[in-house]
């Protein structure tokens, strides 16, 4: 039953009440922030990409406008809900929090600080950390995407079924990449606990960056978790779900009022639980260099310094989704589905063959000098024997 | 970099500064020759300067002025000629701010000021009367109700017509040739054109003259 609740030693002694309510803050303390989070994401966002298209952005609602979507949100409260008569009255209820609860629930496994002691027990800043750790982000997105899908499925009209169908075979596509390309970190760290991943990447010094942290030594991995995260959340530039030029608007056309908000606020929660798992997985959570002028055990080093790390890597990520989503057009429907078929699973998954090959190789003592390029070249190999199978544009339009 | 190019076209713009105004806040300075609400201008002895000659609805491209004169009250007069607008009425829904008004008027009396910020929410107020047109009694244009005014354009503004005054010709650059009017008399003469241009159109006003 412990071992079920998870590694942190808070829930490791006797449960008494002042655990409990530990727990029951810090699950408060996530919703809140994530909630915030989303607000300011959503703030952030608009002046970033005002930024880079020369404009102001939101400024009225408050100073620099950092309440506009406080304000929008109120506003969708308030507006009326309306349904289809088509629709699947009960199905099309249930989707938007089918959405919204595993977009909630995906970032109880992400550690935002270190171990900490609250009231006299010792327990790790993150709301949960069970023994499957990553498993749980995979199923939370896989849950999500039922929200989608059935959410184009009850409304009972065209274009929301379009948009659901081809959501759900993108996130689908891009969850098969997103899991391979987590197995290439998976097989160096050897667990899928997320605080046991982020504890193998402790500070040490400035050379941890490039050799604890696993976005270097899992620099394939890194890159196609970030791409297919990307699509997994329905980002630009692969938010096709939403193409509105095609689909009036996708799975949420028939939404109004607070449904339709909560799809969005899903959506956006999605992007910052990706964002944080990047954080965890690759780039060393909330490890970073402490102050040296204050002792190592001071509050500013135990509980300040790995929240401010973990939120600047977050920023910055964050960030880096913005200048993504300011940047790049959309892409065609087939060529999102090439490239998720085409190269990005195969592309995952060989890497985390090779890795696995590589890790297994440096346990045994192998001689990595041969053993590397042997993968590299066989991995080549296989990559180029499995496109010979697949007919090239060309020769599809042939076909056609 | 070919397909990434447009992170760097996006990433520059940042350090770039922003192209939008603060509007209702800060306001760009308007063109000297802004088109805006037209006023109906006064002399400076409060005389109205219209004389209802009915050549700007005649030439108005749109058709939104409606004017109607009448022979001057002996006891009373209106404006110092003969006669005087007596029904002056401008279409705001239909007119198009193209100015050949001020250019047709005789009397330098209708003008186009910088007031844009003039919505109404119905009809009525889209026809905006002699009553609403004429200037008050300091020469500045009367706010009506539905008007917002958000900055200090009426301080800018009244019956300023550099477009279609002599002055408009460099040859007459320096020299007044306009009447005075309520509130602000005699206008300064416009400020010099683009010193590059100036002998150019001094060629061009002596081709003008032999001809």
């Amino acid at each position: 039953m412990i071992n079920f609740l998870g590694a942190d030693p808070l829930l490791s002694g006797d449960i008494d009440l002042t655990v409990v309510l530990i727990v029951i803050v810090k699950t408060l303390i996530i919703f809140v922030l994530l909630l915030v989070g989303v607000m300011l994401y959503i703030w952030g966002m608009r002046k970033v990409i005002a930024d880079m298209q020369n404009r102001i952005g939101p400024q009225k609602a408050g100073p620099f406008g950092i309440l506009q979507s406080l304000a929008d949100g109120i506003k969708l409260f308030f507006k009326e809900q309306s349904e289809p008569a088509g629709s699947d009255h009960r199905v099309y209820l249930l989707a938007p929090y089918l959405s919204i609860i595993p977009a909630f629930l995906a970032f109880a496994i992400v550690p935002i600080g270190g171990t900490v002691s609250i009231a006299g027990h010792m327990t790790e800043l993150q709301l949960a950390d069970p023994e499957i750790g990553v498993l749980f982000l995979l199923a939370m997105s896989g849950i999500g995407l039922y929200g989608i899908m059935l959410a184009g499925w009850s409304s009972g009209s065209k274009y929301p079924l379009l948009g659901s169908v081809r959501a759900s075979a993108q996130m689908l596509s891009y969850e098969a990449a997103l899991g391979l390309a987590i197995v290439g970190v998976l097989v160096h760290s050897g667990t899928l606990s997320t605080r046991a991943i982020v504890n193998q990447q402790a500070w040490t010094g400035i050379g941890s960056i490039f050799t604890d942290w696993f976005w270097l030594p899992a620099i394939g991995a890194f890159v196609i978790f970030l791409i297919s995260a990307l699509a997994e959340t329905n980002h630009p530039p692969f938010d096709l779900a939403e193409a509105e030029q095609e689909l009036t608007g996708g799975f949420n056309t028939e939404y109004t009022g607070i449904r339709f908000a909560l799809f969005y606020l899903a959506e956006f929660m999605n992007v910052i639980t990706m964002c944080a798992i990047a954080v965890t997985l690759f780039l060393g959570g909330p490890n970073g260099p402490g102050l040296g002028f204050v002792a190592s055990t001071s509050w500013l080093n135990t509980w300040l310094m790995p929240i401010f790390w973990f939120f600047l890597k977050l920023m910055i990520l964050l960030y880096a989704t913005v200048w993504v989503r300011a940047s790049l057009p959309r892409m065609r429907y087939d060529r999102l589905m090439d490239f998720s078929w085409k190269v990005m699973i195969e592309s995952a998954f060989l890497w985390a063959m090779a890795t696995g090959v590589i890790v297994v190789g440096r346990n045994e003592g192998w001689n990595l000098w041969i053993v590397t390029p042997a993968v590299a070249i066989g991995a080549f190999a296989i990559y180029y024997l499995l496109m010979a199978c697949v007919p090239s544009n060309k020769e599809l339009e042939e076909i056609r | 970099m070919g397909k990434f190019s447009g992170f760097r076209v996006t990433i520059a713009q940042v350090f770039k500064p922003k192209l939008t105004g603060n509007y209702p806040k800060t306001k760009r300075p308007k063109p000297e020759r802004f088109h805006g609400r037209h006023v109906l201008n006064r002399y400076e002895d409060g005389m109205e300067k219209c004389i209802g000659c009915e050549l700007c609805a005649a030439v108005c491209p749109a058709q939104c002025i409606y004017v109607r004169g009448a022979d001057n009250p002996p006891n009373a007069p209106v404006s110092p000629g003969e006669r005087y607008g007596i029904v002056f009425e401008i279409d705001y829904l239909r007119c198009i701010h193209c100015d050949l008004c001020v250019e047709a008027c005789p009397t330098e009396a209708i003008t186009e000021t910088k007031l844009f910020e003039f919505s109404f929410t119905n009809r009525q107020d889209a026809i905006y009367t002699k009553r609403e047109l004429l200037v008050d009694d300091n020469g500045r244009a009367q706010r009506q109700p539905w008007e917002l005014w958000l900055g200090d354009e009426d301080d800018q503004t009244s019956g300023w017509m550099r477009a279609t005054a002599s002055a408009g010709q460099a040859a007459f650059e320096g020299q007044v040739g306009w009447s005075g009017e309520l509130g602000v008399g005699v206008r300064a003469p416009e400020p010099s054109q683009d010193k590059t241009r100036t002998a150019e159109a001094a060629d061009d006003t002596e081709e003008v003259a032999l001809g």
